[in-house]
This record gives C-alpha cells, sequence and structure tokens, in this order.
C-alpha cells in the first residue's frame, strides 16, 4: 500500500535532522497559523499563489531563493564547522553517511533552487519592464514554472524528514548513483525533484525568450534593448538548449534505477562516463545561465550609479552572444582527469581561456563606464564593485584549472571548491544582492535601508574572503573536497579561518532578515513617490513604484537606447500623445500553477517511494489539471485605465 | 491618435503573415516528402546502387526529407520576418551537432591514458 515508506524512514535516531525538521515544521505551524489567525488566505490565495502578474512571480521567486538561501547555508555552515572539529583523530559531529547528504544537498539547493531562482525571479520582474511591455508572452505558464520549482524545492525538504537525501554529490554521478551502490531513496529524491523544477525552468527559459524575441515595445529593436534583457536573452537561450540534455540524462538515471535499464551501470555494455560526460554538457552552459544575469545587473547598475551610458554597449552585446555560443564548447574541463587524451584535453582547455575573452571585455567595458562618471556610492554599487575583483580572481583560478596538467594536480581539491565559490559567490550571489537591492524599491514603492544593505555586503565580502581564501591554500597543500575528516593537524587553523569567515557571512544572513524588517516597519520614511529612486536609465523606472498590474497604460515608443533617460533629458517629449481613457486587458488569475504542482509532489513522492497507486493517481490528476484548463471559458479581465496623458493632467 | 495602443495585439494578430501557408504549398511538400520516402525505401532494398554507399545515400535523402519539411510544413524561409525562426534553428542544430558529435569524440578518447587490456592483464599477473 505504502511502497517502500513506513516509520523507518524518519531518522528518529539521529538528532540534527530531528531537531532541525522539529525547528521547521514548528516555523511552517507558526506561519500557518499566523495566516489562518490574520485572516490572510484570501488576500495570499487572491493576490499571490494564482497571480499570472510577472512582477509577482518574480517576487515569489526571489522569496523562494532567500528561504533557500537560509536552508544551503544551514548545510554550509555545518560542513564548516565538522572540518573545523575533525582534525587529528577527531571524527567531528557528523558521522560519515550524515555528512555526505549535507554536501549532496548544499550543492544542490545553492545552485538549483538559490541561484538559479534568485536569477529566474529577477528576470521574470525585470524583463517586461525594461522591455516596455505588460507581460511576459505566456503569463499562465510563467506561473506554472514557478509553481513547478516550488514542488521541486518542497520535495528536496521532504527528504530532511521523510527518508534520506542523495550521499552521492551535488551531481549524482553514477555508478555509485546507481541502484547497486545507492539503494535508498535519496537518490530518487534528488531525480524526481530536479525533473520537476527542470521541468519548471525549462517552461521559464521557453516563455522569457519568446517575450524578449517577441514582445518589445513599439520601435524597441534588438540594438535598443537594455542589456539587462540582452543578458537575459543569452541565459534564457541556453536554458532552452541545456535543460532539456539534463532532463534527458536524468531520464536514463531514472530508467537505470527503476526498470533495470544499463546506460550507465557497470553491466551490460552501461558506461558512467556518459553520464559524466552529458551531465556536464548540461553543466557547463547552466554555469553562465547563472552568470549572465547577473552580469546584465552589474551592467544596469554601474551605468545607473555613473549616471552615463554603458562603455561599448555594443561589445557588450557581442561578448554575451559570444559567452553564449561558446558555453557549449567547454565542458570537458570539468572532467579532465578521467581519461580524455591529450588531443581533447588540449582543444577543451585552450576553448576554455578562450572563453575568458568575452568575460575580460565585459570587465574593461565596466571599468570603462566607472571612469569618468560621477559615481554614487549606494550599496548595489558596492555589490558591483566587489563583484569586480572578487569575480577577476575567482576567473583567474578558473583559467589556471582550465590548464590541463595543472588540473591533474588540483581536480577534486578544495581549490577547486574556493574557486567555484568565488565566481558562484562573488559573480552570481553578489549579483543577485544587487539586483534586490537595485529592483526592490521598484517592486515595493521603498527603498531598503541603505546603512544594513551596506553591512550586509561588507559581512558577505569579509566574509567570502575569510572563509574561501584558506581553502585555496588547503587546497594546493593537498585537501581534497568532500572530506569528513583528515589526519594533518596542521589544516585545522585554515579551517578555523574558514569557519569564522563562515560565521561573517552568517551575520550578512541575519542583517538581510533584519534590513527587510527595519525596511519594511520604517516603509513610510523610505517611500519612493517619482518612481525613479536612482535616477535610472530604463524604462523600468517610468512606471510608479509598485507598477500597476499592466505595466504600463500607453507602451511607450523607443527610439533610441536608454530612452527614459533621454525621456528624462528633453521633458516635452515624455508625455504621449494617447485616448484619455484605455482599456486594457489583463490575464486572469489562475490556480492551475498551483493545483499542477501540488499533483506533481503527490506524483513525484509516490515515485520516490514506490507506491504506485499514488503515482498514477497524481499523474491522472495533473493531466486533468491540464485539461481543465484547456477548457476554460474566460482567461481575460479588462481594466479601464487612465491614460498617461490625462494622469499628467492631473 | 491612437497609435501606441494597438502594439502587442496587432502583433499577435498579424502572425499568419508567414509565407507558404496555402493548400498548393501544402500539396506540393506532401508530394516531396512522400518521393523521399519511397526513393529511400527503394534505395535500401536495390542493388543498383554499390553497397557501401547505400548509407550515404539514405543520409542524403534523410537530410532532404528535413529540408522540404523544414519549408513546406514549417515554413522556414529567407524572409525577412522568418529570421527569428532561422537563428533558431540554426542554434539549435549547433547544439545538438555539437553535443552528439562532441560526445561521440570524447568516449572515443576516454581510454587515451590507459593501458591496452592484454597489457594491463598481464600486469596483473
Amino acid at each position: 500500500m505504502l511502497g517502500k515508506l513506513s516509520w523507518a524512514a524518519i531518522p528518529f535516531d539521529q538528532p540534527i535532522p530531528m531537531i532541525a525538521s522539529l525547528l521547521v515544521m514548528l516555523t511552517i505551524s507558526a506561519i500557518l497559523l499566523l495566516f489562518t489567525w490574520k485572516g490572510w488566505w484570501p488576500y495570499l490565495w487572491s493576490e499571490w499563489i494564482t497571480s499570472v502578474d510577472h512582477k509577482r512571480i518574480g517576487v515569489m521567486y526571489i522569496l523562494l531563493a532567500l528561504v533557500m538561501l537560509v536552508r544551503g547555508f544551514t548545510d554550509a555552515i555545518m560542513m564548516r564547522s565538522q572540518l573545523a572539529l575533525a582534525a587529528g583523530g577527531a571524527q567531528g559531529y557528523l558521522p560519515p553517511e550524515h555528512y555526505n547528504q549535507i554536501f549532496s544537498a548544499h550543492g544542490t539547493i545553492m545552485i538549483f533552487f538559490v541561484a538559479m531562482t534568485f536569477m529566474v525571479g529577477l528576470m521574470n520582474f525585470v524583463v517586461p519592464l525594461q522591455l516596455g511591455i505588460r507581460d511576459v508572452a505566456f503569463p499562465v505558464l510563467n506561473s506554472v514554472s514557478f509553481w513547478l520549482t516550488a514542488a521541486g524545492v518542497l520535495l528536496v525538504n521532504m527528504s530532511l524528514v521523510i527518508g534520506e537525501f542523495a550521499r552521492t554529490g551535488w551531481l549524482v554521478y553514477p555508478p555509485l548513483s546507481e541502484l547497486a551502490y545507492s539503494p535508498g531513496v535519496g537518490v530518487d529524491y534528488y531525480l524526481w525533484a530536479l525533473q520537476i523544477s527542470g521541468a519548471g525552468t525549462l517552461l521559464s527559459g521557453i516563455n522569457l525568450t519568446t517575450t524578449i524575441l517577441k514582445l518589445r515595445a513599439p520601435g524597441m529593436g534588438y540594438m535598443r534593448m537594455p542589456i539587462f534583457c540582452w543578458t537575459a536573452l543569452a541565459s534564457n537561450l541556453l536554458i532552452v538548449a541545456a535543460f532539456p540534455i539534463l532532463t534527458a540524462t536524468f531520464a536514463m538515471l531514472l530508467l537505470d534505477r527503476y526498470l533495470g535499464f544499463h546506460f550507465f551501470t557497470n553491466e551490460a555494455g552501461g558506461n558512467a562516463m556518459m553520464y559524466i560526460n552529458l551531465i556536464w554538457a548540461w553543466g557547463h552552459p547552466e554555469v553562465y545561465i547563472l552568470i549572465l544575469p547577473a552580469f546584465g545587473v552589474f551592467s544596469e547598475v554601474i551605468a545607473t550609479f555613473s549616471g552615463k551610458a554603458l562603455f561599448g554597449y555594443r561589445s557588450m552585446v557581442i561578448a554575451t552572444m559570444a559567452i553564449c555560443v561558446l558555453s557549449f564548447m567547454v565542458w570537458l574541463h570539468h572532467f579532465f582527469t578521467m581519461g580524455a587524451g591529450a588531443d581533447i584535453n588540449g582543444f577543451f582547455g585552450i576553448m576554455t581561456m578562450i572563453i575568458a575573452v568575452p568575460t575580460g571585455v565585459k570587465v574593461f567595458n565596466w571599468l570603462f563606464t566607472l571612469y569618468g562618471g560621477r559615481l554614487r556610492f549606494d550599496a548595489p554599487v558596492y555589490w558591483a564593485l566587489g563583484f569586480m575583483v572578487t569575480f577577476v580572481v575567482g576567473g583567474m583560478t578558473g583559467v589556471l584549472l582550465a590548464i590541463p596538467p595543472a588540473d591533474f594536480v588540483l581536480h577534486n581539491s578544495l581549490f577547486l571548491v574556493a574557486h567555484f565559490h568565488n565566481v558562484i559567490i562573488g559573480g552570481v550571489l553578489f549579483g543577485a544582492f544587487a539586483g534586490y537591492t537595485f529592483w526592490f524599491p521598484k517592486a515595493f514603492g521603498f527603498k531598503l535601508d541603505e546603512r544594513i544593505g551596506k553591512a550586509i555586503f561588507w559581512c558577505w565580502f569579509i566574509g567570502f574572503y575569510l572563509a574561501f581564501m584558506p581553502l585555496y591554500i588547503l587546497g594546493l597543500m593537498g585537501a581534497t573536497r568532500r572530506m569528513q575528516h583528515y589526519d594533518v593537524a596542521g589544516w585545522q587553523p585554515l579551517m578555523l579561518v574558514a569557519l569564522l569567515g563562515a560565521i561573517v557571512i552568517l551575520a550578512g544572513i541575519v542583517l538581510t532578515g533584519v534590513q527587510l524588517v527595519v525596511s519594511i516597519r520604517t516603509r513610510d520614511q523610505r517611500r519612493d513617490h517619482t518612481g525613479d529612486p536612482w535616477n535610472g536609465r530604463t524604462l523600468e523606472w517610468s512606471t510608479p513604484s509598485p507598477p500597476p498590474a499592466w505595466n504600463f497604460a500607453v507602451l511607450p515608443a523607443v527610439n533610441g537606447l536608454d530612452p527614459y533617460w533621454e525621456a528624462k533629458k528633453s521633458p516635452k517629449s515624455h508625455r504621449q500623445n494617447g485616448p484619455d481613457l484605455e482599456t486594457i486587458a489583463v490575464p486572469r488569475n489562475s490556480p492551475i500553477g498551483f493545483v499542477l504542482a501540488f499533483f506533481a509532489v503527490m506524483a513525484g513522492f509516490a515515485l520516490i517511494w514506490h507506491i504506485w497507486w499514488m503515482a498514477i493517481a497524481g499523474l491522472i490528476g495533473a493531466l486533468m489539471t491540464i485539461l481543465a484548463h484547456a477548457w476554460r471559458v474566460s482567461d481575460e479581465v479588462e481594466y479601464v485605465v487612465a491614460s498617461q496623458r490625462q494622469r499628467a493632467a492631473i | 491618435m491612437a497609435e501606441p495602443i494597438e502594439t502587442t495585439e496587432d502583433q499577435e494578430a498579424g502572425a499568419p503573415r508567414v509565407a507558404g501557408g496555402s493548400w498548393q504549398g501544402y500539396l506540393t511538400g506532401m508530394v516531396f516528402a512522400i518521393i523521399l520516402t519511397l526513393a529511400s525505401f527503394w534505395v535500401a532494398g536495390t542493388d543498383l546502387v554499390w553497397g557501401p554507399g547505400v548509407p550515404i545515400l539514405l543520409a542524403v535523402l534523410a537530410i532532404a526529407q528535413m529540408g522540404v519539411h523544414l519549408v513546406f510544413f514549417l515554413h522556414i524561409s529567407s524572409a525577412p520576418d522568418s529570421l527569428n525562426n532561422i537563428l533558431a534553428l540554426a542554434f539549435g542544430v549547433f547544439v545538438v551537432a555539437l553535443v552528439v558529435f562532441g560526445s561521440m569524440i570524447i568516449m572515443a578518447n576516454l581510454n587515451a591514458n590507459m593501458m591496452s587490456m592484454p597489457e594491463l592483464m598481464n600486469m596483473q599477473r
């Protein structure tokens, strides 16, 4: 009846996961009770859960990413404290099988549910506003994408309480992840969570690509698009091209695990190397999916706060698209040491160095934008400058690792761990926080607290260097990644420094929460009445903050780069001609995303635990939901809105 | 003046401008597709063609079939408004080719640093 599920699945004997899950469940029930007590459910349901407004969905993505950042960071600080303790003969406080789950969950959560989710959220919120349009191409699909991602998140977090998570590292390499060596449900949790959320990401990629290619404000040609939209286009093209590879690879591993196939086993002609090859054919574009929107954020931030146009817009576009293509030609550098000969290794090593060239072009463009500008030192600029220093360091160690002989020394060491944290924290995460601080007033109509914002930056910046510079050194000394304890007592001081860095980062995360609370409580003093708190350049700042559901009462006519900046310089051209009242059709809210996600969780959970009847019920439920949606009668609400001219008259 | 309003809706409404959506177009495509399909079956069974050349000819016919589908059914043309479609197709073909041929080359080269199996066996003895 319940497949493999029994009371034994709940780890009553392990105090750490039990206490953690108890705390999580207490928090969730406290939130649920508060919502019920305050009677917020109807509001939440009609304004957020069923919303198909790209801005609301973007905000929900980012909220999800912030929550998962806390979860992922909990794993991180557990690993750091374990390694600070487990020197010499000591074993620390985390047994190996638990430690393995923690580093697997940390990687999975941070990449798929923090970095990815944050970036998709930013793109969702910003791209239609910057393009001067009313919503994405497929608003309901957008909601479905978000809720499928949330379904994946829920499955990963369920593994904390019910059963276990993968112990195989964040990319579940076979043969370790095959049934013979990972008979538990951990790998299945991983696979089904990522299949479901991966489908959501793919749909979101199709949606945003279509939006950028097909829906732009009148007059906005490709070379008049804001640079963030270009990076979003490149990123979403990569999603569309790369995520099917991930889905297909996971599907093959699922067939191995569920139906006794032999794609990646050691027996019957299977070849585990094919999995590693395919997963990195997705995996390398994935890192550019993450970093390209961050590049876009920094371009916008640096141009805006320097008060001048971005230096080398065209070269920036070319560099972005070059990275988009080149990112598909370097994947073997993730497995230089797994057997390939010198020819192949040499080719991919050189390709890896070449991809650093367009990235370097971008760095110089940012530097020249800063040069001669009147830089205002607001919090987003802190993130941008911190990024430029940190990311260049990370890029350099990356080029170092791109040399195959060096990689033979450094692969699987803490040096590698330090390198990719250097680019992902220093690039993606700094970009995410820059974008979060930059567009927050647009989303909610008030600015975040500036002083706490800068403190958060300093915590992350200093914390990052404290936590990861020691790992570079340890890596060179021979410390491997994913080790649960070590014999060399001499490593311990550096491990303690790394733990200190993690604690400083923890302060940054706590301050992020404090900043939200403080800013919300004092929101009346920090209101943004103009809609343009930073003296912005692109169209999103021409709307009120927060923008209405339809974004623009009259679609703006664009006749150049930085249209809003130009319009502000000549106030007459800013006012547009149009009728006094307009009817604007806005898509009706739809619960399909939420309902689909419910059935997806049901089917996913059932498949993980081999509860076949429930899996069938979940799949039928999902199918019925789609059919019901296909036969809906009306899907648009009409609003009558005062046009801009009338508002100007008032 | 109502120009600014009629934008997005009109772009959608203007979509069926794509060339080739006519009866004749589909029929021509159908005929080509059938001819190419029958030709493939004929090539597979005939001995008029030099044996080792058969797979190559089949590949040529298959690519021609893809071309017919793209032009007549998916309406890929060189018209300026289908530039997006062509670029998307080119990017798709590029990525698929890269992954497929890249994987083949990589997998073929993976044991380059290994000793040959008999030597390895000798060492174990």
